[in-house]
């Protein structure tokens, strides 16, 4: 049984590297795009629901997160001549200038220096709980985008870092999303998960039976936030351009809605809802713009798109608090035993 | 700095900090009752701002009019926003209210972008309200002595009803204990929905005041503003009318005080509250007025 679902699973990734190969040679750039920022979603809403789904700490501070994770892979992979055309209002600090690494490197920089943010936020917000959590990580979400605005010689301040190299591409986003969805489920299902579901279920009682809280926590937030990072590098590479407005309240809360549509501590709810978000954001511009449709104009409707997205997480939270798949995964034994025995659905 | 310039910046900080105040009283009455951040507040502090712009450009009422017609369908609208967003959800975990109440922020803000566009638009101030006033050397616009003026009358109004009034009384009930309220025969949804409909009021009071000091109305003006008034009553002690009205002068005097004396800093004007909230939390928790409450088990 157990080899039998191996193969599966290797199936399974076979057939998605394959779709991925000729996905990448069939669509436009546009539709490509669109594909690759799906993967990148994934890792975010994954890294999210770890953080908040699985550990049950209402954090708000993902923006933040990619902001550094952006910036610090993105100040890597540019050269020193590219960085002084980019700085021409203040000039750039000599050391940022000269320092330099090839992608996946300074992706993986960006992601350990923003988990090293993370561990310096999380050591005294942790303590914190519920809302006073929610508040007070936002609020450094907001203290990091405020000190990117103002730090003109690392960031170039609100004028952003423009000309990255567009690296990211299928394969960097999905391949890294696979990874980061295998790590997801083996770290849920290790001691360590078991620990943080204990923590989100009762955290007197998980104390009571012998779990470090605050260690658990911190680690929780801080692979959340590794992995953010990673996110927010994979972003800045494939958009080409950042710049501190991007990192705004918005962005945090388009990955909380893809975590509470695909549910709150699901892992296969996320990467059903961080493809279908995805999709659906790009799909919904048309209301944004006008139409002609031959001799009618219909003007565009700015901010409609959002509106859409605001009704759709009340209408989940209000209607169907469980979201797509509540807390159960995707799981072999469903679909191999599907006409044996119907209702038996292992929850994780 | 020099005297009289301290003295301006003085006055600027009393009079933000009674607006923080105002507003920050509106959460601390929620969150007392319902221990639910009220994400939604700002976005009702921005609707009030448009109503009264409306009624006076669109409709050209007189100001007074037009500031009691905003108030009062502020007020109905906070009491909406609690019926759709939040009543649905009381017996919800925790985490479930606050994403609703962001997605309630989220859509008011959207819709207002929607509906009333965009672009910025000018607040129309009246008179009273834009006379500068001359002590000595120093100028000062008259809706600077005038917010705390009206932050006083309110706050007294306030305590009145919560001290002395059998509502009052009610309130307090409730958010010492929510069941045992409800056992003793209290109405528990009429309070809740007494004190979102003042904190409504105060909400779009506020708003009026901020149109009338920063004339310029946007859709996510509500934002910043909501925040940092949330952020002054957990300074003060969440739940706490007095202290909501400390942590608002306070955060209003340290925000202004600090740029005043280090220009430097002006960047970093929208950090201070979060700094200061993260200080506070660090250091008392419960608030500069709370009190300490043991986890039960």
């Amino acid at each position: 049984m157990r080899d039998r679902k191996k193969v599966l699973t290797l199936i399974f990734l076979l057939v998605t590297i394959i779709a991925v190969a000729v996905l990448n040679f069939t669509l436009d750039s546009y539709k490509l795009k669109i594909i690759t920022l799906c993967g990148i979603y994934i890792i975010l809403g994954l890294s999210m629901n770890l953080i908040n789904g699985f550990t049950g700490l209402f954090s708000l501070g993902h923006a933040g997160f990619m902001a550094v994770g952006a910036y610090v892979s993105a100040l890597l992979t540019m050269s020193p001549a590219l960085k002084d055309t980019v700085f021409y209002a203040a000039p750039i600090n000599p050391f940022i200038k000269m320092i330099q690494a090839p992608f996946p490197v300074a992706l993986l920089i960006g992601g350990i220096i923003t988990a090293i943010i993370a561990f310096l936020i999380g050591a005294p917000v942790l303590r914190l709980n519920d809302d006073y959590l929610a508040i007070a990580t936002l609020g450094f979400s907001e203290i990091i985008r405020v000190i990117l605005t103002n730090t003109q010689t690392l960031t170039n301040g609100s004028l952003g870092l423009k000309g990255i190299t567009r690296y990211t591409n299928m394969w960097w986003s999905w391949g890294i999303a696979i990874v980061t969805i295998f790590f997801m489920i083996w770290l849920v299902k290790g001691m360590y998960g078991k620990a943080f579901k204990a923590i989100r279920e009762d955290e007197i009682a998980a104390e009571a039976m012998g779990i470090n809280l605050f260690k658990h926590k911190i680690m929780s937030f801080v692979i959340g936030a590794f992995f953010a990072g990673i996110g927010g590098g994979l972003l800045g590479h494939l958009i080409g351009t950042i710049d501190p407005n991007m990192f705004r309240f918005v962005l945090t809360f388009n990955i909380l809605l893809i975590v509470v549509l695909g549910g709150i501590g699901s892992i296969t709810g996320t990467v059903i809802a961080a493809t279908a978000v995805t999709i659906l954001m790009e799909v919904l511009r048309f209301i944004e713009s006008p139409i002609s449709l031959g001799a009618i104009h219909i003007p565009g409707i700015p901010g409609m798109r959002m509106v859409i997205f605001s009704l759709m997480l009340m209408g989940v939270i209000l209607f169907y608090p469980k979201g797509l798949m509540g807390r159960n995964e995707f799981n072999w034994d469903y679909f191999i035993n599907k006409k044996f025995l119907k209702s038996k659905k292992k929850s994780v | 700095m020099d005297i009289e310039l301290f003295f301006q910046q003085l006055a600027n900080a009393i009079s933000l900090g009674s607006l923080y105040a105002l507003i920050a009283i509106g959460y601390t009455m929620v969150y007392g009752i319902l221990r639910l951040i009220n994400f939604a507040h700002g976005e009702i502090f921005m609707f009030g701002t448009y109503i009264a712009f409306y009624a006076m450009t669109s409709f050209l009422l007189p100001w007074g009019g037009a500031f009691l017609i905003a108030i009062v369908l502020t007020v109905i609208f906070g009491l909406l926003v609690e019926r759709a967003a939040y009543k649905p959800l009381r017996n919800s975990p925790r985490m479930s209210v606050m994403i609703s109440a962001i997605g309630t922020s989220f859509l008011i803000q959207n819709l207002a972008i929607v509906i009333f566009g965009g672009r910025p638009k000018s607040f129309p101030v009246p008179d009273l309200f834009n006379t500068v006033i001359h002590l000595g050397n120093i100028s000062i616009v008259s809706i600077t002595f005038i917010t705390p003026i009206i932050t006083a009358i309110v706050l007294v109004f306030l305590l009145y009803i919560v001290d002395k009034t059998k509502t009052g009384m009610a309130m307090r009930a409730v958010s010492k204990d929510y069941e045992a309220a409800r056992l003793m025969g209290i109405d528990v949804n009429w309070v809740i929905t007494i004190t979102f409909g003042i904190g409504s009021g105060l909400a779009a009071i506020g708003g009026i005041m901020w149109g009338l000091k920063y004339p310029s109305l946007l859709p996510m003006m509500g934002l910043m503003p909501g925040l940092k008034c949330f952020i002054a009553a957990v300074i003060g002690g969440i739940g706490n009318i007095r202290g909501a009205v400390v942590g608002g002068f306070l955060l209003g005097l340290i925000e202004i005080m600090l740029i005043a004396a280090l220009p430097a800093l002006t960047g970093y004007r929208d950090a201070f509250a979060f700094v200061l909230l993260i200080v506070i939390l660090l250091i008392k928790p419960t608030g500069i007025m709370g009190k300490n409450i043991a986890e039960k088990v």
